[in-house]
């Protein structure tokens, strides 16, 4: 039972030492019951035919129903960065490598974390919401007197079908930068398509989609780790999901771009 | 199935809820916990299935210490049990019949046709077989309890553990799972622990009754014994419970 149905409780306190040292021992102590939870659900994969069903369902609800917002956001994320670019680049007569910026730009950070972001904001704090509902409900408690493991029932499908969806979305996203960028650089900095295109092609790598792919699954399992233990460990009701809707997204977001910034700092 | 509870205690956010239980409950017996809110009747009945762990003192069912089991053992020992909870708990992304069939199919893995039998023989018998499509934010709070309750008895459980079965209920609806309770027991001859603060329903299915006050038994005997006895305590709680019918 890695998510006890008992929180921890410690009296008051005005002393400050007391208090730093309780809230850091909760940090590491919520941190490694979240490890932990991940590491079961990565236990349970092997399994994973036998929650076929809901893994096709997670895929959908964190995949396809995200494919709208994320088309937009792309979209205008490309187009902005092609014209922030474009602009300065013209002063210096550059104007056609926009293209390259733009495709650097979207394929190593602002794809994945675009996504990411989306993804913490969107499914996360469902996740969190659904599981948090779950477990004030005592639906949690009913699965476990039922000998059905929560983690393998309700965190490793999510956990899978994050895996697949996220990367998807994060060449999605990639792709629909660059098309965002071409239409700007085309309409705005009279730069042709075809010219455009071949800058795009120049800077796309293997190792840039790879590196993209990598971070997606990183984020993945961040974003599933936090949420999903988030809502499993609310109580206290309506107020208790509520909070643990909050600090998935928020906790979400902070974890997606520190370990952005290092898993850039280890691969460039 | 047999229970015992020897000088439990428990601390819960800070509160000492449980303050020395002590119980017997016996093989076949329909057992209820009787109490106010707050007293730390659904405390003491999770106690039994392992979702709390004794501060002090031991919970033991069929002679195993509850809470010194992990993994497969608590397992084993939760697949020998149902649980009605208060909300009936279903999962409400699935119809009444897939909430049903859930153990079945994830903890027992049976075959689907088994699953089909023993489903459908379930709701039956709880007259849901109309209403076996319905998800469970369409049904009714009774309705609700009794899908959580064909969801309990699916597995042929040995003990059937009730969290507050009548609440938010109407009277008739009340009546009707007590009736459900008594012809449970008396057709599958299992033991059941009824937690409960409604004294009409704890008369009409009970073997015995334990009363708790501020976490600590304040009475415990036969439903007959219970009606006649002395104890303050439980004079004021019959009379309250009489006055506000």
């Amino acid at each position: 039972m890695i998510i006890p149905y008992e929180q921890d409780y410690y009296p008051p306190s005005n002393n400050p030492v007391i208090y730093v040292g309780r809230s850091f021992l909760k940090v590491v102590r919520h941190a490694g019951r979240g490890l932990l939870m991940v590491f079961e659900a990565f236990l349970f994969l092997p399994l994973i035919l036998r929650s076929r069903d809901e893994v096709a369902r997670q895929m959908f609800l964190a995949g396809i129903k995200s494919f709208g917002v994320t088309t937009v956001v792309a979209l205008f994320t490309g187009m902005i960065l092609a014209l922030q670019s474009g602009l300065i680049l013209r002063d210096y007569g550059q104007e056609m490598r926009v293209g390259t910026l733009v495709t650097e730009a979207m394929c190593r950070e602002m794809g994945p974390i675009m996504t990411a972001l989306i993804l913490s904001a969107s499914v996360g704090s469902a996740i969190a919401a659904q599981l948090g509902t779950m477990a004030v409900s005592e639906e949690i408690a009913a699965l476990e007197v039922m000998s059905i493991n929560p983690v393998r029932f309700l965190v490793m499908p999510r956990l899978a079908a994050m895996m697949v969806m996220c990367p998807v979305l994060t060449i999605y996203t990639d792709f629909i930068g660059i098309v965002g960028g071409g239409a700007v650089a085309s309409s705005q900095l009279n730069v042709s398509w075809g010219l455009y295109y071949e800058n795009v092609l120049f800077m796309l790598g293997l190792k840039e989609i790879w590196i993209g792919i990598l971070k997606s699954w990183v984020f993945a399992i961040i974003i599933v780790g936090i949420s999903c233990y988030e809502g499993l460990s609310a109580t206290k009701g309506a107020i208790g999901v509520g909070i643990a809707t909050r600090s998935s997204v928020v906790i979400s977001f902070l974890l997606v771009l520190i370990s952005g910034y290092f898993l850039t700092r280890l691969f460039y | 199935m047999m229970i015992q509870f020897k000088g439990v205690h428990k601390y819960l956010f800070g509160q000492h809820i449980l303050k020395g239980i002590d119980l017997e409950i016996k093989s076949g017996e329909t057992f209820v916990i009787l109490g106010p809110t707050g007293t730390g009747k659904s405390v003491t009945l999770r106690h039994i299935v392992g979702l709390h762990v004794p501060d002090s003192g031991e919970v033991f069912v069929d002679g195993m210490d509850v809470g010194r089991l992990r993994g497969r053992r608590l397992e084993k020992l939760r697949s020998r049990f149902g649980v009605l909870f208060q909300s009936g708990a279903l999962l409400n992304w699935m119809n009444i019949k897939d909430n049903v069939a859930l153990p079945l199919r994830e903890a027992k893995r049976l075959k689907e046709d088994l699953v089909e039998e023993k489903v459908e023989n379930v709701l039956s018998t709880l007259g849901l077989r109309e209403h076996w499509f319905k998800m469970p934010g369409e049904i009714s709070g009774g309705m609700k309890k009794r899908a959580g309750l064909a969801r309990a008895i699916v597995t042929d459980p040995e003990l059937i553990l009730y969290d507050e079965p009548t609440s938010g209920l109407d009277p008739i609806m009340s009546r009707k799972i007590d009736e459900l309770i008594v012809s449970l027991k008396n057709r599958l001859h299992i033991t059941s622990v009824v937690v409960t603060h409604d004294l009409i329903s704890a008369f009409n299915i009970a073997d015995r009754i334990a009363l708790l006050n501020d976490g600590r038994v304040e009475e415990c005997c036969s439903v007959e014994e219970f009606k006649k006895s002395e104890n303050k305590y439980v004079r004021e709680f019959i009379a309250a419970q009489t006055a506000g019918s």
